[in-house]
C-alpha cells in the first residue's frame, strides 16, 4: 500500500502518509492475528477458571484483575484426567499414534526404494495407482473394512487401527518418500552395488540415513494426522471407554457435557497439548511436513 | 535359512504373547503402551528383515532376482490392495445392493440420495462449503501473505495464522462452540460472539440454530484452520517470483496494485490452483466439524456426516455406499489430473 502512495512523493504530506499507511498495515495484521488467537485463548483461560466464574462471567473479565490468583485453578485438569477418561484417552492416543507413524513410514520407505531403484514387472502401473489413490476419500473404505474387521475381531483393537492408518497412509507416504529417495545421487547407489552391498544393506545404511530430513517431515505430518484423526478412530476403534482416543473422548464429552465448559475446555486443551508442543519446538519440520502431506484425507 | 525361520517363529510367538498382554485388563496402561509401541515399531522392521532373508536364501538366481523387489514393495502393495482397492470395488458394489447388501436394487440408493430432503440439503451445503471455504481461505491466505511480507514480524504473524493447523477438527469445534455459546438475553454472555453482539446493544443469537447462516458459522471453523496452509504455500510462491520482473514493471510505471495483479498473480497461478484443489478436497469430505457441532441438525447436513448416520444409525449400507461413491465421483477429476501430471513428468 505504501508504494501506491509513494507515487505522489512530492508533497509535504508524503512522510505523514507513509507513516499512516504503515500504521494501517500493522493495524490490519494485528487485528487478523487477534481474530485468529482469541478463540483458542478463550478456551485456554477458561480451563483455568473456577466453575462458578465460568458460568457467571466471560473469560475476558480475568484481564480486569490478572494478578488476583484466587481466580485461577487447576481443578478441572484433575477432573478430566482422572474422572472423565481424558488421561486414559491420552495414553491411548499415544498407543495409537506412535506405531501408526512408524509402521507406515517403514513400509512406505521400503516400497519407495523399490520404486526408485529396482526393476520389477508392473512398476509404473503400481506407481500410477498409488498416485491416483492419494486423493481417495476415506469414506470409500469404511463399510467393507468395518465388515472385515468385525469378522476378524479387529474392531476396537490397537492392531486393527495401526493397520488401518498404515493402509490409508501408504499412498501418500510412498509418493512423498519416492520423490526424495529417487533424487539421491545414482553414483552413490551404483558404487555401493559394485562394492557388493545388497539392496537391504544399501537401503538401511545409505538411503535411510540420507532420507532422514524427508522422513522426519513426513513423520511429523503422519503423527499429527493420526493424533488429530477422528473418523478412523470412531469407526474402527469406537468410543468405548477402554480404547477411546482423545478426539473420540472429547466428542463424547461434547455429547454428555454439552454446557459443562469447565470439563470441555480442559479436555480440549489436553488434546491440543502434544500438537502444540510439536508446533512450538519443531516449527520448521512441522510446516514442511504439513505442506508436503496436505493432500491426505 | 534355519536362523531366519527360528527368528520368524520367535517373532510370531512374541507377537502373540504381546497381543494377549495388551488385551488383559490387569496390567497398568503405561506398560501396555510401552509394549504396544515396541511391538508396533520392532514388528514392522522384523517383517522386512525376515522377508529379505527368506528371499536371499532362495537358491535359483533368476527367481531370487525376480522376487527381491517384492520383498521391498510387497507389504505396501498388499496393504494397498486390502485397504484401498478391495474396499473401493466393494463399496461400488454395495451401492447397488439393498441395506444389508443381499439383493440387487439397481439405482434405488442413488435415487434415494437425489430425492431425500435431508440429502438435497447436504448436497447444497457441500457446494456452499466448497465455494465459500475455498475462495475465502485462498484469498485471505494470499492477502495475509502479501501484507505480512511487508512487516518485520512476518514470522510471528505467520505462526499465529498457521497454528490452528496443528489442532484437531474436534478440538477446533470445541473452541468455536465456546465462541458461539448462547445464553438467554439478560444473563451474562460467556460466548465471545454473543458478548460482542450484546455489547453493541443487540439481542444474543443462537448462532448454530438459524438457517441458513448456521452453515456459514461452521465454515468459519474450516476457514480458521485452513487459511494458514494457503498463506504459507502462497507466501513461498510470492517470494519465488523473480525480482527482475517486479523491478521491470515498476520502472515501466506500474503501481503496487498493477504489479500485484499483472505480474505476481500470473506468476503464482500454479500454486493458487494447487492450494485451492487441496482445500477443496478436504472441504468435500468435511465430517468432524458438522458431527461435533450440530450432527447435521438445523439444515447443516453434509454428505460425509449423512453417510456416517446411514452406516451407524440406520444401518443402511446401500445408502451409505451410494453416498461414498458420490464423494468418489466428485474427486475423480483430481485423480485423473494427478496421474496425467505424473505421466508428463516421466516422459
Amino acid at each position: 500500500m505504501s508504494e501506491t502512495l509513494s507515487r505522489s512523493a512530492t508533497g509535504p504530506n508524503y512522510v505523514l502518509r507513509r507513516i499512516l499507511a504503515g500504521t494501517t498495515l500493522r493495524l490490519v495484521l494485528v487485528s487478523i492475528c487477534l481474530l485468529w488467537t482469541l478463540p483458542t485463548a478463550g478456551v485456554l483461560i477458561t480451563s483455568f477458571r473456577p466453575y462458578n466464574d465460568i458460568i457467571s462471567s466471560g473469560w475476558w473479565t480475568v484481564f480486569e484483575t490478572p494478578f488476583d490468583f484466587t481466580q485461577w485453578t487447576l481443578e478441572h485438569y484433575g477432573t478430566v484426567i482422572a474422572e472423565e477418561g481424558v488421561g486414559n484417552a491420552f495414553l491411548n492416543s499415544l498407543i495409537v499414534s506412535i506405531p501408526s507413524t512408524v509402521i507406515p513410514i517403514t513400509v512406505a520407505a521400503f516400497a519407495a526404494y523399490a520404486f526408485a531403484w529396482m526393476k520389477f514387472p508392473g512398476r509404473d502401473l503400481f506407481f500410477a495407482t498409488i498416485v491416483g489413490l492419494m486423493v481417495m476419500p476415506l469414506q470409500m473404505a469404511l463399510i467393507p473394512m468395518l465388515r472385515v474387521y468385525t469378522r476378524l475381531g479387529l474392531s476396537g483393537s490397537f492392531l486393527g487401527i495401526w493397520l488401518a492408518h498404515t493402509g490409508f497412509g501408504i499412498p501418500l507416504a510412498v509418493y512423498l518418500l519416492y520423490n526424495f529417495i529417487s533424487q539421491l545421487p545414482r553414483d552413490l547407489i551404483e558404487a555401493a552395488t559394485i562394492d557388493g552391498a545388497s539392496h537391504f544393506q544399501i537401503f538401511t545404511a545409505i538411503v535411510l540415513r540420507l532420507s532422514l530430513p524427508a522422513i522426519a517431515s513426513f513423520a511429523i505430518f503422519q503423527f499429527l494426522w493420526v493424533w488429530n484423526d477422528f473418523l478412523v478412530a470412531l469407526v474402527f476403534l469406537g468410543g468405548g471407554r477402554e480404547v477411546t482416543v482423545l478426539t473420540t473422548q472429547l466428542s463424547n464429552l461434547v455429547g454428555t457435557q454439552g454446557q459443562g465448559w469447565h470439563v470441555l475446555t480442559a479436555a480440549a486443551f489436553v488434546s491440543m497439548l502434544v500438537p502444540l508442543s510439536l508446533f512450538f519446538t519443531m516449527q520448521r519440520y512441522f510446516v514442511r511436513g504439513l505442506l508436503s502431506g496436505s493432500t491426505k484425507g | 535359512m534355519v536362523g531366519t525361520l527360528v527368528v520368524s517363529a520367535l517373532a510370531y510367538l512374541a507377537l502373540r504373547w504381546s497381543f494377549g498382554f495388551m488385551r488383559s485388563d490387569d496390567v497398568p496402561k503405561v506398560a501396555t503402551m510401552l509394549v504396544a509401541i515396541v511391538v508396533g515399531v520392532v514388528g514392522a522392521w522384523m517383517l522386512f528383515w525376515i522377508l529379505n532373508n527368506l528371499v536371499s536364501s532362495i537358491p535359483g538366481e533368476r527367481l531370487r532376482e525376480f522376487l527381491q523387489p517384492f520383498a521391498f514393495v510387497g507389504p505396501a502393495l498388499l496393504l494397498l490392495f486390502i485397504f484401498q482397492i478391495y474396499p473401493t470395488v466393494n463399496t461400488i458394489l454395495i451401492s447397488f445392493l439393498d441395506d444389508n447388501s443381499e439383493e440387487f436394487v439397481g439405482l434405488k440408493n442413488y435415487l434415494f440420495a437425489f430425492t431425500t430432503e435431508d440429502l438435497l440439503t447436504a448436497f447444497r451445503n457441500n457446494v456452499w462449503w466448497l465455494v465459500i471455504v475455498t475462495s475465502v481461505t485462498v484469498s485471505l491466505g494470499l492477502l495475509i501473505a502479501v501484507l505480512a511480507d511487508r512487516v518485520k514480524l512476518e514470522s510471528v504473524v505467520k505462526s499465529t495464522i498457521f497454528l490452528p493447523m496443528a489442532i484437531s477438527f474436534v478440538g477446533a469445534s470445541v473452541i468455536w462452540k465456546f465462541v458461539y455459546a448462547y445464553r438467554p438475553a439478560g444473563t451474562a454472555q460467556i460466548g465471545l460472539l454473543n458478548a460482542i453482539v450484546t455489547w453493541l446493544g443487540k439481542e444474543p443469537r443462537g448462532w448454530l440454530i438459524h438457517f441458513p447462516a448456521n452453515s456459514f458459522y461452521l465454515m468459519v471453523i474450516m476457514i480458521w484452520i485452513q487459511t494458514g496452509f494457503c498463506m504459507v504455500v502462497l507466501s513461498a510462491a510470492i517470494k519465488g517470483v523473480p525480482n527482475e520482473l517486479i523491478e521491470a514493471a515498476r520502472v515501466d510505471g506500474a503501481n503496487a496494485f498493477q504489479v500485484f495483479f499483472q505480474v505476481t498473480l500470473p506468476c503464482i497461478r500454479g500454486s493458487i490452483i494447487t492450494v485451492a484443489t487441496t482445500v477443496a478436497l478436504s472441504v468435500l469430505r468435511v465430517f468432524d466439524i458438522v458431527y461435533v457441532m450440530t450432527n447435521g441438525a438445523f439444515n447443516t447436513q453434509v454428505i460425509a456426516n449423512r453417510m456416517y448416520v446411514e452406516m451407524f444409525k440406520f444401518r443402511n449400507f446401500g445408502h451409505a455406499g451410494a453416498l461414498a461413491v458420490i464423494l468418489l465421483v466428485a474427486v475423480t477429476p483430481v485423480m485423473i489430473v494427478n496421474i496425467r501430471n505424473l505421466r508428463q513428468r516421466r516422459s
